[in-house]
Parts: C-alpha cells; structure tokens; sequence
C-alpha cells in the first residue's frame, strides 16, 4: 500500500465542516440524494436475491467498523492496526450471551459495546506515549495476540476454542413479514444509521471539535483547556465501541464466530477501508465497507489463483486515481460541476 | 513571576527571573534570541514546569494546574510560529477557544440532548461574534490551512480571546507582519485591552511596536532579568543597548 498514513491522518480529505458550508443548490442537491438512498434503502432487500442482502448488511456492518476506526485515526489522529481485536471482543460477547445466558441478540449490541468501550479505553491509556507508527505497532501486536488468546483452553468453555461458536439466526418480530435476512438486514440498517447518527452530532459538537483539535495540534488544544489524555483514552474507548458493536452484528448475522476470523487480516482491510473511503470524511465508511466486502470477490472472479495479486491491482489503481479516497475524488468532481457552472 | 527558573538539563533557561503584570496594562518581553522569553511564556501556559520559583496569578499558584487547566483562570495564549488548527474552518478554531467556558461530554453530544444543543448555540454566538469584532467574517467558513499567515495570526488572537481571558500572552505577533500589518496589529492590542479589559504581555521583536504600545518593558537577557521599566527607560539602560549591540570587551 502507497499511502502514507501520517500524511492521511494530518490532510484528510474533508477538512471544513459540512454544517458551517455556504447553502444553496447543494442544499437541495443533498435533500434529494438522501430521499433517493432512503427508497433504495426500503425497497433493496424486496427486489434483490437473498445472498445479495446478506452481502449488503456486511456492507453495513464493516461501514459501522470503519467508522469506529476513522473516530479515531481521520478524527483524533491516532493509527490503529488493532481493531481486529475490537470486532472480535464484540463478536465474541455477542455470541457467548447468545449461546450461554439465552440473551436476546438485541441487548448484546449495548453489552457488547459497553466491554469493548473498557477495553478500548485501558487500551488507550498506554496508547497515550505512543505517537504515529509506533502505536500502529503497539495495536499491531494486539491483532496478532487476540486469535490464540481465543483459543486458550482456560477459555474454551466460553470461547468453544479452535471451533468457536454457532448461534442461531434470529425471526423477525411482531409477526412482520419478513424472513430472517431481510429482518437482520432492516435490523442492521436501523442499528447503522443511529450509530452514523451520533457519529456526526458528535463531531459538529464541542467533543468533536476537540478530538479534530487534538489530531491538528495537541499543544495549542491543551492550552484551549482540552484534556488530551481524556480525551484520547475517550475515543479509543469509543471508537472500540462501535467497532465492538459491529463486531456483534457481524456475529448474529454470519451465525457463527471463530478465531480466524479476527486475524490481523481484518485490521488491515478495516484500515484499507478507511483509506479508500476517505480519512476524516464519515460517509467515506460506506465506500470503505463496499471495498472490504466486494473487491475481494471481484478478485477472485478475475482469477482464483492470482485473487491476491488482482486485489493488490484494483487497490493500487484506486490509490492512484483517488489518492484521498472517494472523499476527495468527489469534492473534486463538486468542485469541477460548480466551477463550470458558475 | 517569582524567582522563576527553568534548566533543561544542563542549560539555564531562565534563573531567578521576576516581575510583575499590572493588569490591564500592556507589558511587553523583550530580549535577544535565546534570551528566555518563550520558555518563560511557556511556563505561564504551564507547558514547561520551572525547576524552581513559583507563579502567582491573581494571588494563587498555578503551578499545580496542568496545561489543559490554565485556560479556565484567564490565561490564554498565541503562538510564535502559529499553532491553529490547520483542518478546520475560521469558526471551529474560534469555538475551539472556547471550550473550557463550558462543559459537556460525548454521550450528550452523540445524542444531541437539549443541553448540548444549547450549549452549541452559546459557543456558536460567542465565536460569531468575536469573528466580527476582529473582521473575519468573510472567511468564516475557509480552512484555515489555506489562508494567508496575517489572517491566520488574527485567527489565532480571536481563538484566544475566544476564552475570555484576564491575561492575554501574545508570543511575536508582529513576526513575518509588513508595516502596515504592524501599525494595525499595535491599535489592535490596544483596542482589545481597553474594550476587554484584560492585561496582555507580549513577547517581541519588533521595537517600534513595543515601544509605540507598551506601559512596561521587560528585558531579558541569557535567561536573567536585565531591565524593568517603562519603554523609555528600559531603551536607555546600558545594559539593555549592551545586549543588543555587543560590548565592547
């Protein structure tokens, strides 16, 4: 990968604050993108084959997961290629209250992100001496450490070890008439858009603004009465969150966790999400996640024994033609039809 | 400022330094390169913690205040080589300058509850209109990143009055200013003090400027107190003429 990642962190894509923008065309530009995703939305699991919408709600899903990273790196500057770990602690917590105490999938989501807020926090305390790529490292090793923790013996009463644990697809309910994939669909949809929902109040808010001052410049933040430390551990607390939380989606809807899953692999395609999509932009998430899920596929439909390579080829070629992500390339393009149309 | 001294290993920074800030009055620090004025500023702002002495603001310490406490008794800063917050707009770094006037937390925010709501109007109000009062409306919405450094620099003056500060520390807001730039910045400090009463101490190169608008001057010199006094008389006292021009061995 050609991206300077430091570089990423202190020029992301999308500097200025959607809200403070000059209105106008864009306005209503906006209104009507929103009103044609949310029909699109609604009618997309009615119209298109079951498979399909399960790929759709893991779009979902790894989209909620980027968001958690891009809190963190695109917002407050700090590199994670741990958050593999996150995923897999919320996965885990969602399958173990599943399969052990018979909780509902629904209270496993806040349970889930409630352990993964503790971890991410105690994670971030010693984070805090840690700048650039030597956190990379440090979180780097946390990825590496948590698939053979799972596996542990002491923890395989929990765990279910090598094997990991199935659960059970949840029905839709009130008696509406969906089958279990559309209901998880619909389910992760709502889930979704509150998490994108606070995401963005709280970076147009007083926290947000903090976090963003801290990413710029951290001694001027702490001479405007930022707690930095407090605010770091915060939001890797937070960002661990909603990893956590997709982590737990991601677990009721696949049916099934195992240690393998959460390898390292999963943190870099996470960060290559993030990249892709656009550092420091929150829908850029949604491109992020479309990334991790389809171009692995397209790859391997290119051809099975060199999926890697063409992968490595499709990402090399997006990194070229969109150097800051899809946030960039379409405030170039925004920019481009103003210009031309003023 | 009593007996203020900072060593970095083995080189004295500042020894024994004191002096008094008569409030709302405009003290300038002034001295040759390395003489100690910003360390000094930065133990003000509490970015370095002096091996020995102690500050007193309003009768109290603040040594025992970490960094991130030091806006919320009234004491805010500028920066020599500019410290802003490049990625956002004019208005965020203002309402940035704000933030320990008020409170707030990351569930009330995500949540957008009432009180966080309200509280962003209050800090929205407050940066609008310190942006008009310095005459920055019409970059409001830019990124500060891409405008040029006299903008940025008053940028950075509203992002401190932003907190409302008692002492107001400007470190060489002159620097990299052309004449023009400097007799306005000068009427600046001066209209900011009287319309907000504070006490401003500044940190400068520029002679003219610190002679035309301070009260008092104080001169340093390898990191020791030389002179103290009005602008006339610390510019008529041997050992300040000796420290800027060399002496004769």
């Amino acid at each position: 990968m050609s991206v300077n990642l430091e570089e990423a962190a202190e020029h992301p894509a999308v500097a200025v604050d959607i809200e403070t923008r000059p209105l106008g065309r864009d306005r209503t530009l906006k209104i009507l993108f929103g009103i044609l995703i949310f029909v699109v939305a609604i009618a997309l699991p009615f119209v298109t084959k079951s498979f399909f919408v399960f790929q759709v709600t893991m779009v979902m899903i790894y989209a909620i997961a980027i968001l958690g990273l891009n809190l963190l790196t695109g917002f407050n500057g700090q590199f994670s290629l741990g958050h593999a770990a996150f995923y897999a602690i919320g996965a885990y917590t969602a399958a173990i209250l599943m399969d052990k105490a018979g909780i509902s999938y629904v209270w496993t989501l806040p349970v889930a992100g409630i352990v993964c807020f503790v971890f991410g926090f105690l994670f971030g305390l010693p984070a805090l001496r840690l700048e650039g790529i030597y956190l990379a490292l440090a979180t780097f090793a946390l990825s590496v450490a948590t698939p053979q923790i799972l596996k542990l013996s002491p923890l395989e009463h929990w765990t279910g070890g090598v094997q990991g644990i199935v659960i059970m697809k949840p029905d839709a309910p009130f008696g509406l008439p969906l089958n279990q994939d559309q209901w998880l669909y619909f389910f992760t949809l709502i889930v979704t858009a509150i998490m994108f929902w606070m995401a963005s109040n709280m970076l147009r808010s007083r926290t947000g603004r903090a976090m963003m001052a801290i990413r710029d410049n951290p001694i001027a933040s702490r001479s405007m009465g930022v707690n930095n430390s407090l605010y770091k551990a915060t939001t890797f607390g937070i960002s661990a969150t909603y990893t956590g939380i997709a982590g737990a989606l991601g677990a009721i809807v696949v049916q099934f966790v195992a240690p393998d899953s959460f390898t390292v692999v999963l943190s870099i395609a996470l960060l290559v999400g993030l990249v892709v999509g656009g550092v420091g932009w929150i829908p850029g998430a949604f491109f992020g996640g479309l990334f991790v899920l389809f171009v692995p596929n397209i790859a391997e439909s290119i051809s099975k024994g060199l999926s890697g390579a063409f992968y490595g080829l499709i990402l090399m070629l997006l990194v070229f033609i969109m150097p800051t992500g899809v946030a960039g390339f379409l405030a170039l393009i925004r920019h481009k039809v103003l210009r031309r149309g003023a | 400022m009593r007996d203020v001294a900072v060593r970095f290993g083995g080189i004295v920074a500042l020894s024994g330094v004191s002096f008094d800030l008569p409030s709302q009055q405009i003290n300038a620090l002034i001295g040759p390169n390395g003489a100690g004025k910003t360390t000094l500023f930065n133990c003000l702002s509490r970015l370095y913690t002096p091996t020995s002495g102690d500050i007193l603001f309003e009768g109290q310490s603040i040594l025992s205040r970490p960094a991130h406490r030091i806006a919320e008794i009234g004491i805010g800063r500028t920066f020599q080589n500019l410290a802003l917050f490049q990625n956002l707009s004019v208005l965020d770094n203002v309402r940035i300058g704000n933030h320990c006037r008020t409170r707030g937390d990351y569930i009330s925010d995500a949540l957008a509850l009432p009180w966080s709501r309200s509280t962003e109007k209050e800090i929205d109000h407050k940066a609008r209109q310190i942006i008009r009062y310095l005459d920055l409306q019409s970059v409001m919405h830019r990124r500060v990143g891409d405008l040029p450094f006299g903008t940025q620099k008053r940028v950075e003056m509203a992002r401190a009055l932003a907190a409302d500060p008692k002492l107001l520390l400007l470190d060489e807001p002159a620097a990299g200013l052309n004449h023009g730039e400097v007799d306005e910045l000068g009427d600046l400090i001066k209209h900011v003090r009287d319309d907000r009463k504070l006490t401003v101490l500044l940190v400068e190169h520029h002679m003219s400027l610190v002679m035309s608008i301070s009260d008092t001057v104080v001169a340093l010199n390898f990191g020791r107190k030389i002179a103290e006094g009005t602008p006339a008389e610390v510019q008529n006292n041997p050992d300040v003429i000796a420290a800027y021009l060399g002496t004769d061995q």
